[in-house]
């Protein structure tokens, strides 16, 4: 049999089974989009709303890495672990979106705005 | 009832009640009345009290002890006073709890070993025993006890301290009601036009009214004190406070320099005669390892009674008949080195030491051995004597004691201060010796000459009182020097009376005339009869005017019982007449000058005519004092027909052993024969002295009217013939000025040295010292101001810098954070990834 030729990366992707990789990748991409939409929103809700998709890209990490049906051998996921980290996350994500909403309406009620870069009180 | 325990009781409240009224005083005085008006009846009632219990105690007195006129020959009639004494001693045992001590009286009851027979007071006489003086003695309190030295509040009681405390309360009684008028001044402010301030203006002070009183109070309660002290430590605590007393009232108007040097010198002078007492008080304590003047008894646990001989019983023990003998204490004291032998040859068996020692004491006694120790501890009472009593050579504070106010000088002349020292000296006369005696007799009659000759021709009303007060004190002093005990004694309270009475005399003149100066007075007879005439009682008493054999004047029978015993003496004692006629001279030379004074002050016609208008006679709360002490002053040297008398009171008190008189001596190398009291009542002495007496102060008198009077004489002219005496006597014989150079002088000199050398060297030292350390402390300021603070500086402003240039970075814009942070984060990771890459790999 013939040694098969070096794949090329996104072939493989598409062409190997479903593993871990291919959740990282899609943590990834939440990841990058929430930065993204964290850098570029200047609407105060828009900067949560990254937040929240940073916060689940990581968040599908732990959850593919404490999957016994991904992992090469079993012994190597992080079993239950992960999937509590997850869970502590979207708890403090929701008391963390709490708190914000209510600086956000505070702030509203102050500067009748909800424009972060209107938010420089704190500037040195 | 029972005077044993009674007579402390009334005397202890007596002494005390003066001390409450100045602590009140001393703290509430500004509170009462306004300017404190009402402290004079404080210390007023307080006197009061005094008195009144002083005279019942003088009652309990007679009731337990009847004073009997003596028989002239052996004093064979105190069988009856001796019975009581007797009655009262066998009454003293059932009062334990006061630990009580022996009556002398009872000696012999309680010492069955001196005599040996128990009934013995009963036929004493028949024995031909010695006349012993009742007494009750005893202790308050203890201050301190330890060794052998042990300091108490005791008191020791004879009709000495009774008669004392009625005489001394009743004068401070009668100047304390003066007082309350004649300070009146003081109870607004006062402007002393005898203080001229910096600014050209008289000093302007608040009145002083209950601070007058207030040391009043205290004066009267440290002389009872004395009067009523049961031992010499607290003689001396007692005699201490009447000095600061003093000083307190002779400095009452302490913003005129004359008042307060006058202060101070008594004081320093005083310091000079308690020097000596302090010496004398070492010496008895030393030898003999007590001070208290009677024996005291101590029951033991066992209810055996121990006796401790007192000084009294130390010196003139009942073996020898009450005859004065130097002690065992101060005889092995002499023979220190002996006594170290003996105890050294019998170091194993103490008790046989102390007999053998014990054994040679009268040897050693034979041989002399300690009477040079009996000598100093006299000679170092009567020291002190000297200085509270005004002698030759420390009389030169009383004249200038005139710087207080008027009735303090009364009080200071008659009953306390300087009747202290007389007092002392009669107290602890059963322990001098012949040769002190015979100090005593002539430092009194170089007194008594000295200052009667300066008050000849004084011209200040309070000085020519003052130094006759001094010349007085000369003759109580020369009278005890002669061994007459009573005379001198006697010679004190009658003249505490008199003289008392002439110095509030000269006080309402002074208060009328407001100036003390005689030759601005006269003819004041007129304007103040209460005055003038009270005083030429005074002056008939002080003089010993009297008709001779019947009747006179308090000072008759005082002066004359010295005279005679002064006549005795010399009779006795052929080189010493010149002491009689320093008495006899004395006499003449005080009848001069006493009236003198009185003719120039009330009689004639007013030489200052300002002054004679201004005068008045002074209010009724001043003169009542004047009558009844005048009225004392005519009646104190009278007995009634039962015997009751000053001097027959006196004769109670006598020492044991001193009623037959003494020989002896050795430091003069001659005998000396002081012959008994009684001696001089017999007919040949006693018509002598009285003539003598009338006879001097009658030429006296008559010389005085010649010259202030009748005109007949001019004093003028007599002080132009004798003019070097008369300057010389009005310099005060230059007694001032010689101790002035002697000391006071090389004193001034030494303190200026001393100043000298001080500013001169020790200043400059730590001046230098100073210098250096300010330039040093100049560096350091230098070194700590440029390099520490610098340095602190320095970091402060970089991290105020970094700070500024920090700042920059809090742009406050959350987007620019947010990718700082992820940023960050990659980097991070990646960096991480990069290091760690190989185990991740792996």
């Amino acid at each position: 049999m013939m040694p098969a030729p070096p794949p090329v990366l996104l072939a493989l992707f598409v062409t190997e089974p479903v593993s871990v990789a291919h959740y990282l990748v899609v943590g990834a991409i939440l990841f990058t989009a929430g930065v993204a939409c964290m850098a570029t929103k200047r609407n105060a809700l828009g900067v949560l709303m990254g937040i929240e998709l940073v916060l689940n890209g990581a968040n599908v990490n732990f959850v593919a890495f404490a999957s016994p049906y991904l992992a090469a051998d079993g012994a190597r996921s992080l079993g239950l672990d992960g999937q509590a980290i997850a869970l502590f996350v979207i708890l403090l994500a929701a008391a963390e979106a709490a708190v914000a909403l209510a600086i956000t309406l505070n702030f509203y009620n102050n500067h009748a705005t909800v424009d972060v870069d209107r938010a420089d009180d704190l500037k040195g | 009832m029972d005077p044993a325990a009674q007579l402390p009781l009334l005397l202890g409240l007596a002494w005390l009640t003066p001390l409450a009224s100045f602590v009140a005083i001393l703290f509430f005085g500004p509170r009462m009345g306004s300017h404190g008006r009402n402290a004079a009846w404080v210390a007023t009632a307080a006197i009061v009290t005094s008195l009144v219990l002083s005279l019942t105690a003088f009652v309990v007195w007679l009731g337990a002890h009847p004073v009997t006129a003596p028989a002239h020959g052996h004093g064979d009639s105190h069988g009856e006073a001796h019975a009581a004494d007797h009655a009262a001693a066998a009454a003293d045992g059932e009062h334990a709890a006061f630990r009580q001590v022996a009556l002398r009286a009872g000696d012999a009851a309680a010492l069955p070993g001196a005599d040996g027979h128990g009934d013995s007071d009963h036929n004493a006489e028949a024995h031909g025993e010695p006349h012993l003086p009742a007494a009750y003695a005893g202790d308050w309190y203890t201050l301190y006890e330890g060794g052998r030295l042990k300091l108490s509040i005791g008191w020791y009681i004879d009709a000495l301290t009774v008669l004392m405390f009625v005489v001394v309360t009743f004068i401070a009684t009668c100047i304390h009601v003066y007082a309350s008028g004649y300070m009146h001044d003081e109870l607004h402010d006062v402007t002393d036009h005898e203080v001229t301030l910096a600014d050209g203006h008289h000093l302007h002070r608040p009145g002083r009214f209950p601070r007058f009183f207030q040391a009043l109070s205290l004066f009267c309660f440290s002389m009872l004190g004395i009067v009523i002290a049961g031992n010499l430590a607290m003689v001396f605590i007692f005699w201490e406070l009447v000095g600061i007393c003093s000083w307190f009232l002779i400095g009452f108007y302490y913003e005129r320099k004359s008042a307060s040097t006058a202060a101070n010198k008594a004081f320093i002078v005083n310091r000079v005669g308690d020097f000596g007492m302090l010496i004398g008080l070492m010496a008895l304590w030393g030898a003999l390892g007590t001070l208290s003047f009677a024996d005291s008894t101590a029951v033991g646990p066992d209810g055996h009674e121990t006796v401790t001989p007192g000084l009294f019983s130390l010196f003139r023990p009942a073996e020898t008949g009450h005859a004065l003998q130097v002690p065992d204490g101060m005889v092995t004291a002499a023979a220190a080195s002996e006594v170290a032998t003996i105890a050294a040859d019998h170091a194993a068996t103490p008790a046989d030491s102390a007999s053998e020692i014990a054994a040679r004491v009268p040897g050693w006694r034979e041989a002399g051995l300690g009477r040079w120790l009996l000598v100093i501890a006299g000679l170092g009472i009567f020291c002190g004597c000297v200085g509270k009593s005004a002698q030759f050579p420390l009389f030169v504070w009383l004249p200038d004691a005139m710087e207080g106010p008027t009735p303090v000088s009364a009080l200071v002349h008659s009953a306390t201060m300087v009747a202290a020292g007389v007092y002392l000296v009669g107290r602890f006369f059963p322990v001098l010796s012949p040769d002190v005696l015979l100090v005593i007799a002539y430092a009194g009659a170089i007194t008594l000459f000295i200052a009667a000759t300066i008050a000849l021709v004084a011209n200040d009303i309070k000085r020519v009182l003052a130094y006759s007060t001094v010349s007085q004190l000369g003759y109580m002093m020369l009278a005890l020097g002669v061994g007459g005990w009573v005379a001198g004694l006697f010679h004190l309270v009658t003249h505490a009376f008199f003289k008392s009475l002439l110095f509030l005399c000269s006080g309402s003149v002074i208060h009328a005339c407001h100036t003390n100066d005689m030759r601005k007075m006269g003819g004041l007879i007129k304007v103040m009869p209460w005055t003038g005439y009270t005083m030429l009682v005074g002056c008939l008493a002080i003089i010993g005017a009297g008709i001779p054999f019947v009747i006179g004047f308090s000072g008759y029978y005082s002066k004359d019982s010295i005279l005679a015993q002064a006549l005795s003496f010399s009779q006795a004692n052929p080189s010493h007449t010149i002491l009689y006629w320093a008495v006899a001279g004395g006499a003449f030379i005080t009848a001069f000058y006493m009236f003198r004074l009185w003719f120039m002050t009330f009689m004639g016609t007013p030489r200052d005519h300002h002054v004679a208008e201004h005068a008045h006679e002074s209010p009724n709360v001043m003169v009542t004092p004047l009558v009844v002490l005048a009225v004392l002053a005519v009646a104190a040297g009278w007995a009634l027909p039962g015997g009751l008398g000053v001097a027959n009171l006196l004769e109670q008190a006598r020492p044991a052993g001193t009623a037959e008189g003494m020989t002896g001596g050795f430091a003069f190398g001659q005998r000396l024969v002081f012959p008994a009291e009684h001696e001089s009542h017999v007919g040949a002495v006693h018509v002598t002295a009285t003539t003598t007496a009338f006879a001097t102060a009658l030429a006296g008198v008559v010389l005085a009217a010649a010259m202030y009077l009748w005109r007949l004489i001019s004093p003028a002219g007599v002080a132009t013939v004798f003019r070097p005496v008369y300057a010389f006597l009005a310099g005060r014989w230059y007694f001032d000025e010689l101790y002035d150079v002697l000391f006071v002088k090389p004193t001034l000199g030494i303190a200026r040295l001393a100043s000298g050398i001080d500013r001169g060297l020790i200043d400059k030292l730590i001046d230098g010292l100073a210098w250096t350390a300010r330039r040093l402390a100049g560096l350091d300021a230098w070194i700590d101001k440029t390099v520490v603070d610098g340095l602190v500086n320095a970091t402060a402003n970089a991290t105020w810098n970094a700070g500024l240039k920090m700042r920059a970075v809090q742009t406050g814009r959350l987007r620019q954070y947010v990718m700082f942070i992820v940023v960050g984060t990659v980097a991070l990771f990646v960096l991480a990834s990069l290091a760690f890459r190989s185990s991740v790999a792996g």
